[in-house]
């Protein structure tokens, strides 16, 4: 029973961690199918939960926050695709430095606007954050571990953005797979002088996509700031960007594989957290880094080609057009 | 269809990072601008303060040794076609080596631990590269990804150590205890000191000589060496590459090694030079202004250290800045780097292309 | 009864003028072939029509109304349509995918698929023009490949076909495939347009020719009222060709001995199969076949830059294959090679002339002091070749990319001669080389011969073939079909041969 509920709350924590992770891959798979690099998403997340943390400080209202964290992380998108898709620039690049130039941007505006070192006002007012919704009966349901407890816990008593997630993987699929704009994405990442020839605007095709993954991130970002926490803290994408795009080539970029992989990085983040310091009867306590490090070795020996083979579309990393 | 737009070498190597230079620090001064200070008021202070005094001057040129280091590091992958966004963790794990030869034999004469130090440094950085270069050269995995989880990797493992293994008895943050006073590189005012030149106290150290020394070394290896010659072969053909004879496996699992040696010596500097111990964190994101410099550097050694003097001015010249203005601080400059990479990396065909069609007009007619 | 119609097209790229006021008609129901050398424009006037670049000055005619094409799109829309030399295929989408991309029908796929599979067999049951729809197109052989564009165009609409040297890829029999094909669309009233640089292909199925040179248009003529002959001299621009003086050859001792060599590719499919010949010295062995049929896989394996799957490459006496010796240590024992891609492999484009003077011989003593490059040696010994094979201009700091091509590979052609090889192989030797440089190169490739060295060279030009190989091997499918001394080979009989026609039969 113990360990019963302790599973359910490890696999509840996974969800939480899961969402952002997922909502970031699948911008990076919507970029990297059209054939750019995603390094930006890092960057794109961390000024989406800035922007939206602000916002939702000034205005009182997280759906204001999460138009802006949108709004930001399009605008650093739509930058990234000037410079690789109008200039041809080096994608890996332009996707650093746009990491790196809002990880200083945002402490530097959180000081200048809030006055904070670096950091937004705390979100405690109604309606600044996104919170849990609580599916009916969810509370009485939770007395009956089986199923109660689950759906209490796995189901119910997520934020919207969580629920937008989730939703988003069959979405992304029936977009790749069934519509003319999926197979145009996914002709351009493999062959962008096909789609040319056929009449198509690669260039056009491409900012689309940069754009989605823009949003994609905003929401994902947003989420960082004005869902799972209350506000904007220096550096708090810790990472998640990379992690995700490790886990869109787990993903062999795809939706649902990708869907796996972020389940499987952030279970073992949640079960980072819970280990802590814990020692396992036989093992000992097991170094909490070394479980944190895990989806990083993991993508490493995908990438070795030891445990399966991640084979990326075909024209990624590569400019289009003349000049 | 067309070749790759041509400009005079001149235009290439000096006014083209030079226009990319001022477009960032335009931006940059217009973001000051936004914040509510003036931009020239901010760029007055960066000036004096990285350069406005000895002490200034002197850290300005201990920032700027980490930046050869890793600035040299990405540029030497570069010319072999690789990008390595690892020299971050390969100078953490490259400091590893060299923290562990000090702690260990720090009480041994500093000439007796420098070459010491030095190779543990460059084999730890080397060791910590070779993964990715050889996963690339053998297996094909992209460089860029492995070293970027590589980065992580080395983040954790070090975390680790220090938390658990390497950390002082008795203590709360995670560090080691402090270095014998044989592993400590002698500062440049101790230097100047002894031979009567008073200058102020700064972590300014030797391992600035042993960057310019690699710098020096580099040059020779890429331009004057047949080795040098095979390795740009391979980053620019690697079909001729092979049909010459040279095999690109072997230049990419060569140029990471090389790659990893240089990015090691930021141990020398950081820790013997200025932390005198082994820390968390202690690149802190010179692996990645590494990139910043090799670009503006134009992967030159001469470039390099020009652009590495002017990210150490800036990151010197930073810290200053939120002394004086209260609506500013050390997060600008990591703002301006930022620019100066996309603008220099990414958005250089925005200058170059333009430019190049100037000295078309200038030069008409048949080729 | 004109479908297209150009006017005074006129296109320039910065000095180079690629496109001279050209004029040219092409009726319905027709086949009309446009030749000329390579760079004589005729890829630059088929981008132009098909939107990829946009005309200086000059007119564009559809079916007799002006039309602006600036894009492929509006190509596309005028009902024009194009079959790359390279396919233009997404090559992991199915046969269907590919056909339907960009012309989905709706933004759900579900209905344009099903209505495209209709129309698409209807196409094919038309036109003779079987393909799986649902098979995945790298599975498919690459005449089928080309099947696929072709629906492509048709699904599109196209009444105006343009075919880019669709027979480069193919095997004789395919060939013979696509141009009955060719004939059926004729039939059917489409315009066919066939850019190639083979008089052959020419003859067989054309109306009407148009022959280019130097970017202008220099003759159109209708196809019954001309010769090869006449044909060649049009596209050159004087009396062709070219025998290369040469005496007989003073054959010697065997130099390099190929027992069933097998090569095979990436997807392990065999390209060079159970080949055997032997290479003498003072002769120079010609190896004539259709581009494609294992001839470069053959030549690559023997340099040492591809490894053979079977099989023994022996130079006096030594197993090239069982050492594993690499380029570089086949070059130390006398086996030099003149690659048929020079851009992609013979010369580093970013890097001086000197600096290319020694590709592949950097290590050698005499380019060395020391650790250190000897500079002064390096200048000097490219300044000798520079002078010795009439490079121009003669400045060794020049970058590579600013030498035209005959002159890259004068250079090429002397640091491979001037390491003093006894084998030498080479690769399309005049391939994007001027007329001036070609007679050049194969004087000093007699020479070499002359000089008791054995040479092997391949190239798909078999004038090129006839004038300098003392025998010749032919090579189709992968396999060595044939070997003709030059006193028995005629074009007729290589032609034969090169279509996989076994020598016995042909003879």
């Amino acid at each position: 029973m113990e360990t019963y509920t302790l599973i359910v709350l490890l696999l509840a924590a996974t969800i939480r961690v899961a969402a952002p992770l997922l909502l970031a891959a699948l911008a990076g798979m919507f970029s990297e199918r059209s054939g750019i690099i995603d390094l930006g998403l890092e960057g794109k997340m961390l000024g989406a939960a800035f922007a939206a943390a602000a916002v939702s400080a000034v205005s009182g209202s997280a759906w204001l926050g999460l138009a802006a964290g949108i709004v930001t992380s399009v605008a650093l998108a739509l930058l990234i695709g000037y410079a690789c898709i109008t200039h041809r620039g080096n994608q890996v690049v332009a996707g650093m430095a746009v990491t790196i130039m809002v990880a200083g941007l945002g402490p530097t505006l959180g000081l200048a606007w809030f006055g904070l070192g670096g950091q937004t006002p705390q979100l405690d007012g109604p309606g600044q954050r996104f919170t849990a919704i609580v599916w009916p009966w969810a509370k009485t349901a939770r007395e009956a571990p089986f199923p109660g407890l689950l759906y209490a816990e796995l189901l119910s008593g997520h934020n919207l953005l969580v629920y937008f997630a989730a939703a988003l993987v069959p979405f992304s699929a029936w977009v790749l797979y069934r519509t003319r704009f999926g197979l145009r994405l996914r002709a351009v990442g493999e062959n962008p002088q096909a789609v040319d020839t056929a009449g198509i605007s690669v260039t056009a095709l491409r900012y689309q996509a940069v754009i989605i993954s823009g949003v994609l991130c905003g929401v994902a970002g947003t989420y960082l700031s004005v869902a799972a926490s209350s506000g904007f803290v220096r550096d708090m994408t810790a990472g998640k960007g990379y992690l995700a795009l490790a886990a869109l080539i787990f993903g062999k970029w795809r939706p649902v594989p990708t869907l796996g992989a972020c389940l499987l990085f952030a279970f073992t983040d949640a079960l980072a957290t819970r280990l802590q310091g814990v020692a396992l009867p036989g093992v000992g306590v097991i170094p909490v880094q070394f479980i944190l490090a895990l989806p990083y070795v993991l993508t490493v020996l995908l990438l070795a080609g030891f445990v399966g083979q991640a084979k990326p579309p075909k024209a990624i990393g590569s400019p289009y057009g003349d000049k | 269809m067309s070749a790759p737009t041509k400009l005079p070498r001149w235009a290439e190597l000096g006014l083209l990072p030079l226009l990319n230079l001022a477009a960032a620090l335009v931006l940059s001064g217009l973001i000051v601008r936004i914040m509510g200070e003036n931009p020239w008021t901010a760029c007055k202070l960066l000036v004096t303060g990285a350069l406005g005094s000895q002490e200034a001057i002197g850290y300005t040129l201990y920032y700027a040794t980490n930046f050869i280091f890793t600035g040299l590091a990405v540029a030497v992958a570069y010319q072999a076609g690789l990008f390595n966004i690892g020299a971050e963790g390969q100078a953490y794990i490259g400091g590893l080596g060299t923290g562990l030869v000090c702690l260990w034999l720090g009480h041994w004469p500093f000439w007796a631990v420098l070459p010491l130090a030095v190779l543990a440094g460059a084999g730890a950085g080397a060791g910590w590269a070779f993964i990715p270069a050889w996963l690339q050269a053998r297996r094909g995995s992209h460089i860029v990804i492995t070293t970027i989880m590589f980065n992580f990797i080395a983040a954790a493992l070090m975390t680790y150590l220090l938390v658990n293994v390497l950390i002082k008895p008795g203590q709360q943050s995670p560090e080691t205890r402090e270095f014998a006073a044989g592993a400590t590189m002698p500062a440049v005012h101790e230097l100047l000191a002894k031979v009567g030149i008073e200058f102020a106290a700064t972590p300014f150290n030797l391992s600035f000589g042993l960057a310019l020394v690699a710098a020096g070394l580099v040059w020779l290896f890429l331009w004057r060496t047949r080795w040098g010659y095979a390795l740009r072969v391979a980053g620019e053909n690697p079909t001729a590459a092979v049909y010459a004879g040279i095999s690109p496996s072997r230049v990419t699992i060569g140029a990471m090694l090389l790659s990893g040696v240089l990015a090691g010596g930021l141990g020398l500097n950081e820790l013997m030079g200025a932390q005198h111990r082994l820390l968390l964190d202690f690149p802190s994101g010179a692996g990645f202004v590494g990139i910043a410099v090799a670009l503006m550097g134009r992967n030159h050694p001469v470039g390099i250290f020009g652009a590495a003097v002017l990210f150490g001015a800036l990151a010197q010249g930073g810290s200053q800045l939120s002394f004086d203005l209260p609506k500013l601080n050390r997060d600008m400059v990591v703002v301006i780097q930022g620019l100066v990479i996309l603008f220099c990396g990414a958005l250089e065909n925005v200058f170059r292309t333009p430019l190049a069609a100037l000295w078309r007009r200038k030069e008409p007619g048949e080729r | 009864m004109t479908a297209l119609e150009l006017r005074g097209i006129d296109k320039r790229f910065r000095a180079v003028h690629a496109n001279k006021a050209v004029s040219l008609t092409v009726a319905r129901g027709s086949v009309h072939g446009l030749i000329g050398e390579n760079g004589a424009g005729k890829s630059t006037l088929m981008n132009v029509i098909y939107g990829f670049h946009r005309a200086d000055a000059g007119e564009i005619r559809v079916q007799g109304k002006p039309v602006t094409i600036d894009s492929p799109q509006a190509a596309i829309a005028a009902g024009i349509g194009m079959v790359h030399q390279h396919f233009m295929l997404v090559e992991n989408f199915t046969v269907l995918e590919n056909i339907v991309l960009g012309a989905e029908g709706g933004r759900r796929l579900a209905s344009g698929l099903a209505k495209a599979r209709d129309e698409l067999t209807r196409l094919a049951r038309e036109y003779g023009l079987e393909v799986p729809l649902d098979a995945v197109v790298s599975e498919l052989p690459v005449g089928l490949q080309q099947r696929v564009e072709i629906l492509k165009a048709l699904h599109r609409g196209a009444d105006i076909l343009i075919l880019d040297e669709p027979t480069a890829v193919l095997a004789p029999q395919e060939a013979d495939q696509l141009f009955r094909l060719l004939a059926h669309l004729r039939a059917q009233g489409k315009a066919v347009i066939l850019v190639t640089h083979k008089l052959r292909e020419i003859m067989a199925v054309t109306d009407r020719v148009t022959v280019m040179r130097h970017g202008a248009v220099v003759a159109e003529v209708a196809t019954r009222e001309t010769t090869p002959r006449e044909l060649a001299e049009k596209m050159v621009g004087r009396a062709v060709l070219l025998q290369v003086e040469k005496g007989p050859a003073r054959v010697g001792e065997t130099l390099l001995n190929v027992d069933h060599l097998e090569v095979r590719d990436l997807h392990g499919v065999p390209r060079v199969k159970d080949v055997s010949f032997a290479l003498r010295a003072g002769e120079i062995v010609g190896i004539a076949g259709v581009a494609g049929n294992g001839q470069s896989e053959l030549l690559e394996a023997l340099a040492g830059t591809l490894q053979p799957s079977r099989g023994e490459i022996r130079l006096e006496g030594r197993d090239l294959v069982r050492e594993q010796l690499d380029p570089r240590a086949r070059r130390r024992l006398g086996l030099a090679h003149v690659p048929e891609d020079r851009l992609h492999m013979g010369v580093i484009r970013s890097f001086s002339a000197q600096d290319n003077a020694i590709l592949g011989y950097h290590d050698r003593p005499a380019y060395n002091r020391g650790l250190l490059v000897d500079r002064t040696a390096v200048r000097s010994d490219c300044e000798q070749k520079m002078r010795d094979y009439d490079v121009r201009p003669p400045n060794p700091k020049l970058s590579i990319s600013a030498f035209s091509g005959g002159n890259q590979q004068k250079l090429v052609l002397a640091r491979e001669i001037d390491a003093d090889p006894r084998v030498l192989l080479v690769g399309q030797p005049t391939r994007g080389v001027d007329i001036g440089a070609i007679e050049f190169i194969h004087r000093r490739l007699v020479a070499l011969r002359d000089a008791g060295k054995a040479l092997l060279l391949v190239s798909v030009e078999l004038d090129e073939i006839l004038g300098l190989a003392d025998r010749i091997l032919v090579m189709n499918g992968g396999e060595i079909v044939g070997e003709l001394a030059r006193a028995e080979a005629t074009e007729e009989r290589l032609g034969l041969m090169m279509a996989g026609i076994k020598a016995e039969a042909a003879s």
